[in-house]
């Protein structure tokens, strides 16, 4: 083609002093980065994705990547991204596909939201000596409870509750699919968050047997494409959820190529060796609201009401109106996941410019359900971008439940948010289902990556807790005036309906 | 032994209804009869039991049968939308027609409607090695017929029809598996992206025979031409119709 080719992202360079000739770069790059002539590690830039895999193998420290430089004329609107996509679509003609979160460089609200903590009057809480009460129950609580006394005189519970899930955390691993990620990378998930008291999605790729063990722990997906749905795998579940969209690509279906779904994929999802897994956009069996309620009754009546059910959409604009229609739609939870969402594989131009920041959509849903009289009704689960425990405790305070992790967890696996999942290559084991690279995690081992990961950000959520005054996280839940905007605008200050830094209580 | 169990539905909600249905399969009735049976959904939802019977008398309202594992449902009269949705295996007979996504995304068992079906028929059918799932229409279907269709086989019989009973577009958009039957003539504009017209082979014929004979058995049809008029035979013109719509970062 006339355009020729772009220039390689990445520079690639060994110092030769340091190399000891190991071979391990070779044998760790799945992409052929490294290959040795005689005395020399050679590289091929061109072929590195930046997943650093061959970085962390080094014994000498011997490589060095770095982003390499524009080499086009700088312009502040035709960036490096812009042309480039230009010349990939004007010799292929195609959508381009992309991996991880969006890479945009929006700053993420969080960073611009600044918690409080108390000093003399009130003083903060001691986290080692007083009570922390992290415990959260997601599903319907009763609009009240009602008592009766017992012939001996006891009071007991005279209101039927609604299944709940109980978790030691408000933080869950969102739904990861065996087929987008690999079988080790899920059982390594699955159980650091079983031994954490927490819960993880099984993705719509459905429940391999060896995650039984966890199932107690693990929350059923069924998306529109159905894969691996029976009444077994509905009832191995501790929740089930349905996935109506993702933050990552709000509107449009799933599509798992068929060169990953091998013979153990293919058997987890029921579906032949090879074949495309092709979720579409909507569950055709969902046109409405209506719709919607008659698949969440279906899904309790066939697991006999013993199981919550979530239903999972995308942050979009009309965020809340669609959250309120779902909380009257017998579901037990919502889940929104926004706009920095990750995903193994979505089209470019839906990952980086379609939906909304999820600080800006739990607020927005969660005054909606409040001014409805309905916010008890439902649990709200908050996902897209949570990075740390300060975004945990962010999101919580501006209305969540919980969150659900997913990108912060694959980092505790090793991942380096490369962005190359869909390529079945990822070189650290997670996004692929190619043997010799899934073999690199041992769940044995890493799961306790994940655990420590969780445990970790429990700790400090109890300490930033602890600081504002707050011994319980249903105190925290939706407590905007534990929250300050700095360098907000207004109108976003009044969707998070949070005050600005230096503005008192009331 | 065949031990059979009445229940009567009128004015029941559908959760007592299954709850009775599991209690009665529970405790080995093979065969249940449900009377004045009036909207109630869900009916057999989730049910297992290879040798449970389940007649209904009256109209079921949509998911008869969903996720159901093992039963067989006889419909005497029509059903509403969505029998058999995401069923692992059993049987689904309507005496009558059915509304729209009648089989959706079923994964294994039969589902013969004797007449017209809506909407969606078949629409995302999957298979995976012996569970084959079949739908069975004796009438005519509505628009998206078979769409994304992974699997399993669907066979439109065209009673009652002139030569065009599906006249409605979207038949197999983005199948990538599983195969289409439909008596008569299919126009080609009718086509989604990612269906093709396929020869009918007399391997095809013999490969349908029996559904078509459990067809006249169950409703008592007796058209001899049902087994040798022509079919137009429709399955994914590739395995991978979507593979060359993307390119990489
Ligand atoms: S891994 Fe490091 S030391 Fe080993 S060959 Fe490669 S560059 Fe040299
Ligand atoms: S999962 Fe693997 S391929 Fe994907 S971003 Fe992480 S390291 Fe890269």
């Amino acid at each position: 083609m006339p355009i020729g080719s772009v220039p390689p992202k990445y520079k690639v360079t060994i110092d030769n002093d340091l190399c000891m000739l190991c071979e391990r770069c070779i044998e760790n790059c799945p992409y052929g980065t490294f290959r040795r002539e005689g005395n020399k590690i050679m590289t091929f830039s061109r072929a590195c994705t930046g997943c650093h895999r061959c970085v962390a193998m080094c014994p000498r420290d011997a490589i060095d990547i770095e982003e390499k430089p524009v080499d086009y004329r700088t312009h502040p609107v035709w960036t490096r991204e812009a042309r480039e996509a230009i010349y990939n679509q004007a010799q292929s003609g195609k959508i381009i596909l992309t991996g991880m979160g969006n890479t945009l460089n929006v700053p993420p609200i969080f960073d611009r939201l600044l918690l409080d903590a108390c000093q003399v009057t009130n003083p903060s809480i001691d986290p080692l000596r007083e009570p922390m009460e992290l415990r959260t129950y997601i599903g319907k609580k009763p609009r009240q409870i009602s008592v009766k006394k017992t012939a001996e005189g006891d009071i007991d519970l005279a209101t039927q509750l609604a299944p709940n899930l109980k978790c030691e955390t408000p933080i869950m691993i969102g739904h990861m699919s065996y087929g987008a990620i690999s079988l080790n990378a899920q059982r390594s998930m699955a159980r650091g968050a079983a031994e954490e008291g927490t819960f993880m999605g099984t993705g719509e790729g459905g429940l391999h047997k060896s995650l039984y063990p966890y199932q107690d722990n693990m929350i059923v997906q069924i998306a529109s494409g159905r894969f691996g749905v029976d009444i077994d795998y509905l009832e191995r579940g501790a929740a089930i959820e349905i996935k109506i969209g993702q933050g990552a690509k709000p509107g449009i279906g799933g599509h798992l190529p068929g060169e990953k779904v091998d013979e153990k994929v293919s058997k987890t999802r029921m579906i032949p060796l090879y074949s495309d897994a092709i979720s579409p956009a909507p569950h055709h069996d969902i046109y409405s609201i209506e719709d919607l309620s008659q698949l969440v009754r279906s899904l309790k009546e066939a697991t006999e009401w013993k199981k919550p059910v979530f239903v999972k959409i995308a942050a979009v604009h009309n965020v809340a109106a669609i959250a309120a229609g779902i909380a009257r739609s017998s579901a037990d939870a919502v889940v929104i996941d926004g706009f920095r969402g990750g995903t193994g594989s979505a089209p470019r131009v839906f990952r980086d410019h379609v939906g909304i920041p999820i600080e800006a959509a739990i607020a927005a849903v969660d005054q909606k359900l409040n001014k409805q009289g309905i916010r008890n009704e439902v649990s709200i689960i908050a996902s897209g971008g949570i990075r740390d425990s300060a975004d945990v405790t962010k999101a919580i305070a501006l209305g969540a439940d919980s969150v659900y992790i997913g990108t912060a967890a694959l980092v505790s696996l090793g991942c380096r948010v490369c962005g190359s999942c869909y390529r079945n290559m990822c070189p650290w084991g997670i996004a692929t289902q190619r043997e010799d690279l899934t073999a690199r995690i041992d769940p044995d081992i890493m799961y306790k990556n994940v655990s420590n990961l969780i445990h970790g950000w429990t700790l400090e959520i109890a300490e930033l807790m602890g600081a504002a005054g707050i011994n319980s996280i249903e105190s925290l839940r939706g407590n905007r005036d534990r929250l300050r905007g700095y360098m907000l605008d207004e109108n976003i200050l009044s969707v998070l309906d949070v005050k600005t830094v230096g503005a008192g209580a009331e | 032994m065949k031990q059979t169990r009445i229940i009567d539905a009128k004015g029941m909600h559908y959760t007592p209804l299954n709850q009775e249905i599991r209690a009665a399969v529970k405790e080995g009735v093979t065969e249940i009869i449900l009377e004045n049976v009036n909207g109630q959904r869900f009916i057999g939802n989730g049910l297992r039991g290879e040798d449970v019977t389940i007649i209904i008398n009256g109209v079921p309202g949509g998911d008869l049968g969903m996720f159901m594992s093992g039963p067989t449902c006889i419909v005497h009269a029509n059903a509403e939308h969505a029998p058999g949705n995401t069923m692992d295996s059993g049987e689904i007979f309507i005496h009558g027609t059915a509304g729209d996504a009648v089989a959706h995304s079923m994964r294994g068992g039969e589902v013969y409607v004797r007449d017209s079906i809506g909407y969606r028929g078949g629409i995302h059918m999957k298979e995976y090695k012996d569970k084959c799932p079949a739908l069975i229409v004796g009438g005519g279907t509505r628009a998206f017929l078979g769409e994304y269709m992974a699997g399993g086989i669907l066979i439109v019989l065209g009673r009652g029809k002139d030569k065009t009973p599906v006249d409605e577009r979207g038949v197999g958009t983005g199948i990538h598996g599983g195969e289409l039957f439909i008596r008569g003539e299919v126009p080609n504009h009718l086509l989604g992206i990612g269906a093709a017209k396929k020869p009918f082979t007399e391997d095809d014929r013999e490969k349908i025979r029996p559904y078509i004979e459990k067809y006249c058995r169950e409703f008592n049809v007796d058209e001899p031409e049902l087994f040798t008029d022509e079919y137009v035979h429709i399955g994914p013109s590739s395995a991978r119709p979507f593979a060359g719509k993307y390119c990489w970062e």
